[in-house]
Formats: C-alpha cells, sequence, structure tokens
C-alpha cells in the first residue's frame, strides 16, 4: 500500500468522472471524428520526424523535378524548387500543432491566473485586470501579432508567444466569469471555515468547478492558434522559411494557382481539417461536460 | 478571572454594520455571548435579527467590505480572534471553532468525492499523511450514519440529509472546541431534521464541543439546547437556561415567538402572531426596538435602549417594564 500515492480509498473503487465523460463523449459521432482525426494528426507530427529526413525529404531541392503534377512518385505533387509537398505537409504538422498548442498553453497559464485572481478577489484588481484586458482585445489580434512579431523579429518562438498573447483575452473573461459564479457558492465559505487559504481555495476548489468552459476555450482556441500561426506565415511574419509550415506553403504556392493549385489545394485542405477536427472535439468536449447544455 | 478561562466563546459588546453607501445597515448593535465547554447555546431569532452575522464574526468570515466590525471582542478557545493574523486564522478556523452551514445542497464542493473533502480539513490542521486522513474521514462517515464505502461517490449522489450528515462530519473532523451551527436543520424534512439533530446531540456530547445553535425553530432548542439567547433587531432581549426562557419567559418577543407556534392542547385555538415588522435595520428606533410591535409598550421604551438585566438564575431580560416588580406579561398569568 506504501506505493499508493493518489488520494483513493483502500478498500472501494470510485466511480470516475473521466470515464463518465467518455460514455457521454462516445455517443456525439462529430466528437468522435474529431478525437480520431486529431489522433490521427498528432500521431502524423510524431511519426513524420522519425520517417522524414528533414535535410532531404523535407527541405532539399531537387530543381530537375520540379512544379510536377500529383503522381505515385508525388501523391501531391512537387512545388516550384522540386520539393516533395506530402513530405513537406506531414513534416509541416509538426510545426502548425506545436504552434497552436504552445500558444495556447501561454494563453491558458496567464489568462487563467489572470481570470481567476480578478473573478475571485474583484475590487480594483479585478478592474485593472479587465481594463488591461479589455485593452489587448481591442487591437484586432492579427495586427497585434504583426506589431509583436516586427518587434520580436521573426522567429517560431516568437510567433507562438504573438499567437498566446493575443488569445489571452479571451481566457481571461471566460475564466472571470466562471469563477464569479462558483466563488458565492456556500461551498467556498465552507472551505474558508475549515482554514484554506485563499490561493488554496481558488486552485483547489474555484477552478475544478470552472474547468468545462476553459477546456472547451482550450480546444477551440488552439484551431483559431493554428489559423492566426498561418496567416501569418502566410504573410511571411511567421515560421521562417525553408521551414515547411502550412501557412507559407499556402502564400509560396499562391504565385503559381492557376497552372498548379494543388500546391495551394494540400495545405489549405490540411489547415481546415485540423481546424475542423479541433472544433468537433471541442464542440463534443462542450456537450459531454455539461449534460445539462443539451437541448 | 479563572472562570473567563472556561470560556470556550466570550464575545463582548459587538457591533456589526454593513457600511453600504447610500445607508448603513446595524446587523449586530452590542452583544455578549458567554459559552462554557460543552454548553450549548440555541440563538433565537427572526429572519434578519442579526443571528448568523453574530456567527460568522466568530470565524471572522463577516464578508468585508461591506461589513464592519465597529467595536467588541471576540475570545474563541483563547484565542482573540480580532487580532489574529490571516494566517492564524486559517489556523484556528475548523481547528477550534468550525461551522455548519444552512444549505447542504451547496456546502459541499461538486467536483470532489464526499471523503476527499472530509480529508481535506484533517489534513490541513493534523500532522498526518493523505492516507491516513482519508482513513481518519471513513472512520468520521461512519460515525455520521454512512457506510465507509460511500467515501468515493460524489455529493450529487447523496440526499440532502445524507449531504447535512457528510458536513456534520467535515465540522467534526477536527473535534473542534467550538462548532457553530447555522441553521443546520432548515433545509431538510421533518424526519430528517429529527434524525440529524438527534445525530448532533450524540456527537457532541461526546465530544464535549461547545455549541453555538442558530435556529428560528424553538422546537429543536427545546430538544438539544442547555442555554437561550433571544435576539431582536441586533440585541439580544432575553437569556438564561433553557427552562428558564421557556417556563418564565420574561420578555414580549419571547411571548410573542411562542404565540406564533400551534398549540398541541388545544389545536382549534387561533395562532396569535407577533402584528408588524420587524424594524429596518437601517432605521432602529431611538429606544427599545421592539417598542412599537409591544402590546405592553408604554412611553417609557421609545426613551433609550433598556439594558439587559438579570433577574435571577443567569435569567436575563431588556425590558423597561421589569422596573416595576408588579409587571407579568400575559403567558405568565396563565400558569
Amino acid at each position: 500500500m506504501a506505493d499508493e500515492t493518489m488520494l483513493v480509498s483502500k478498500k472501494y473503487k470510485r466511480r470516475s468522472q473521466a470515464a463518465e465523460i467518455w460514455r457521454r463523449m462516445r455517443k456525439n459521432k462529430g466528437a468522435m471524428l474529431g478525437l480520431v482525426l486529431v489522433i490521427l494528426i498528432v500521431l502524423i507530427a510524431i511519426f513524420s520526424g522519425i520517417f522524414l529526413d528533414y535535410e532531404t525529404d523535407v527541405i532539399g531541392q531537387n530543381i530537375s523535378q520540379r512544379l510536377q503534377h500529383p503522381s505515385l512518385a508525388h501523391p501531391m505533387g512537387t512545388d516550384d524548387v522540386g520539393r516533395d509537398v506530402m513530405s513537406r505537409l506531414l513534416y509541416g504538422s509538426r510545426y502548425s500543432l506545436s504552434v497552436g498548442v504552445v500558444a495556447v498553453i501561454i494563453a491558458l497559464v496567464f489568462g487563467v491566473t489572470l481570470g481567476s485572481v480578478a473573478g475571485f478577489f474583484g475590487g480594483k484588481l479585478e478592474e485593472v485586470i479587465m481594463r488591461a484586458s479589455d485593452m489587448l482585445a481591442a487591437v484586432p489580434s492579427i495586427l497585434m501579432a504583426i506589431a509583436i512579431v516586427s518587434a520580436l523579429g521573426q522567429s517560431t518562438l516568437n510567433l507562438m508567444l504573438a499567437v498566446g498573447i493575443t488569445s489571452v483575452p479571451q481566457f481571461v473573461r471566460i475564466t472571470r466569469a466562471a469563477v464569479m459564479t462558483v466563488r458565492n457558492q456556500e461551498y467556498i465559505e465552507a472551505s474558508r471555515s475549515i482554514g484554506l487559504n485563499e490561493f488554496k481555495i481558488i486552485w483547489s476548489h474555484v477552478l475544478p468547478n470552472c474547468l468545462s468552459p476553459i477546456i472547451v476555450q482550450t480546444t477551440l482556441r488552439v484551431a483559431s492558434a493554428i489559423i492566426s500561426a498561418s496567416s501569418l506565415s502566410f504573410l511571411g511574419l511567421g515560421v521562417p522559411s525553408p521551414d515547411p509550415e502550412w501557412g507559407s506553403m499556402l502564400s509560396a504556392g499562391r504565385k503559381f494557382i492557376r497552372g498548379y493549385s494543388y500546391l495551394t489545394l494540400f495545405p489549405g485542405l490540411a489547415i481546415m481539417i485540423t481546424v475542423l477536427s479541433l472544433n468537433l472535439l471541442g464542440d463534443g468536449l462542450r456537450d459531454a461536460l455539461d449534460p445539462k447544455l443539451k437541448k | 478571572m479563572e472562570h473567563r478561562e472556561e470560556l470556550v466563546l466570550d464575545i463582548e459588546d459587538l457591533v456589526i454594520h454593513y457600511v453600504l453607501e447610500e445607508e448603513t445597515v446595524c446587523a449586530v448593535n452590542g452583544i455578549d455571548i458567554k459559552l462554557g465547554k460543552g454548553k450549548i447555546l440555541g440563538l433565537v431569532g427572526e429572519t434578519g435579527a442579526g443571528k448568523t452575522t453574530t456567527a460568522l464574526s466568530a470565524l471572522r468570515l463577516v464578508p468585508d467590505p461591506p461589513g464592519v466590525i465597529k467595536s467588541g471582542s471576540i475570545m474563541v478557545a483563547g484565542h482573540d480572534i480580532m487580532k489574529l493574523t490571516p494566517t492564524e486564522l486559517e489556523k484556528v478556523r475548523g481547528k477550534d471553532i468550525s461551522m455548519i452551514f444552512q444549505d447542504p445542497m451547496t456546502s459541499l464542493n461538486p467536483v470532489y468525492t464526499v471523503g476527499e473533502q472530509i480529508a481535506e480539513s484533517i489534513e490541513l490542521h493534523e500532522n498526518v499523511t493523505k492516507q491516513q486522513a482519508y482513513d481518519k474521514a471513513q472512520e468520521m462517515l461512519e460515525l455520521v450514519g454512512i457506510p465507509a464505502y460511500r467515501s468515493t461517490e460524489y455529493p450529487h449522489q447523496f440526499s440532502g440529509g445524507m449531504k447535512q450528515r457528510v458536513v456534520i462530519a467535515i465540522a467534526l473532523a477536527c473535534n473542534p472546541k467550538l462548532l457553530i451551527a447555522d441553521e443546520p436543520t432548515t433545509a431538510l424534512d421533518v424526519t430528517i431534521q429529527a434524525q440529524v439533530l438527534e445525530l448532533m446531540k450524540d456527537l457532541i456530547r461526546t465530544y464535549g464541543t461547545s455549541v453555538v445553535m442558530i435556529t428560528h425553530d424553538l422546537g429543536i432548542v427545546a430538544e438539544i439546547c442547555d442555554q437561550v439567547a433571544v435576539m431582536y433587531a441586533g440585541r439580544i432581549v432575553e437569556e438564561g437556561p433553557l427552562e428558564a426562557v421557556f417556563n418564565d419567559t420574561l420578555h414580549p418577543y419571547t411571548e410573542g415567538l411562542f404565540n406564533s407556534l400551534p398549540n398541541i392542547h388545544s389545536r382549534t385555538e387561533d395562532l396569535k402572531p407577533i402584528p408588524g415588522l420587524m424594524p429596518d435595520p437601517t432605521d432602529l428606533p431611538p429606544g427599545c426596538s421592539f417598542a412599537p410591535r409591544c402590546p405592553y409598550a408604554t412611553e417609557e421604551c421609545s426613551r433609550g435602549i433598556p439594558e439587559l438585566k438579570d433577574m435571577g438564575g443567569g435569567h436575563k431580560v431588556a425590558c423597561r417594564n421589569y422596573a416595576d416588580p408588579d409587571f407579568t406579561i400575559e403567558r405568565r398569568k396563565k400558569q
């Protein structure tokens, strides 16, 4: 029994909430489709690093093979310097996903911290945090991201930072709203009456009750972060070439759209499928986490 | 002075106002409560009399703003609550003094199992591992009459009465010296009420906990309390041992409370509710705050607030009429 680190009863197994949510989610076909696709894309991102060689398959140029239409050798054709589009697309999932996920983690950490402090303590602190986040939200997010990237310089990390910062206000708002409904519940006062300090109350009693909107927002935000990152790359401010980010591939293929439309078609499809599957998953999670919401 | 040391709760001249922008609500206006070890005090009064505010102040949980403790001292088990730092307060809350809230439906956190919630308080205040705390939590559950295997269930899987048992288990988990029960049975139906009260009574007697029982149900008071304090508009108007207050009622307001109860011996008799309403706490009358509704009120009554006077045996009353030695209220004439 010594290795039992989790707080569980020795004798009795608890009925897990995760199992309950999984059961509800399995009924939702759209969400399951989204989940399968997301898992697939994540697997592609992981294994493309193993099966594809960055130097030869992804950025290795081969002018003799340039601009070939899709064929058996190149299922999605080749681009203007003879790189295989499919290899680049598969490898590109690593960039798009990591930018999306890291950007959202940045937004999540700052947004949830600020939002819960604002929602829980209220008063002047809330006023300051909310007005600051309103100011941030008032600037169009793509413009904001462009400004941040131009100020910090063009690199993948700065792209993540820029997209992350522009998504902070949404998390602040959502967390604050959720925290405000929970903070006046009697069990929060009860936890004070057994002597918990304020920050422990926020962490272990308030936030777990606010989890479902935050989880849903996270999956949806990953999708929009991928779009933002691709748009910035499309504008030439994202992942620097020759790295195969989907947005920059789209941008590079734009010049050849008349004769070689597949150069823009496939990266576009890749972005669309990823975003769609994340949205499906997010919607499904929302229904599964909050059964009352359904109809 | 040694007598004072035995007091588990000693509130002196407590004044709490809720200061709002447009007005000031005088919720508690100079209250003294003294409670010895193992004693159960019933704090009775109608809605808005300041019972809950008084109770919350013992844990310094009066919402601030707008609540301001204007004056007074609160001693709980030797701690001067008013002088403790927030960190010290956190140590006292749950350990020396704990609280049972009115509504068991909302006083449990829906995302944790009940076992975890009981264990939380134990873990916080006692030097034990998580597993030991959890084992103790299961014992506490058994103690309040819930089988231990249900410790892995969530609050929504419990009925109201069982939830209140869980809340009681949390409150008593660290064996506090003082327990404040804020209408613990109001949200329950009558049969469950009886069970929960019986349970509380047993546990309180075994642990020797002192209790402040806030209620507006005189039946509950008669059932489990040793002492009674009747509150009206932020003041105690009558207090004393249970028998004295119930059998030799002195204050007209307490009489009014008893008259509002149906009498089991004469079922056809009409109830005699107290006429009028509680005075507006933002604008209390200058004299006795019950005077406008009191059938015995005289001119005297609106001239200054009557003091709480001992009428013998610790039975105190705040009523000017007792200056006249021949004065008795209707209820006592009948007996």
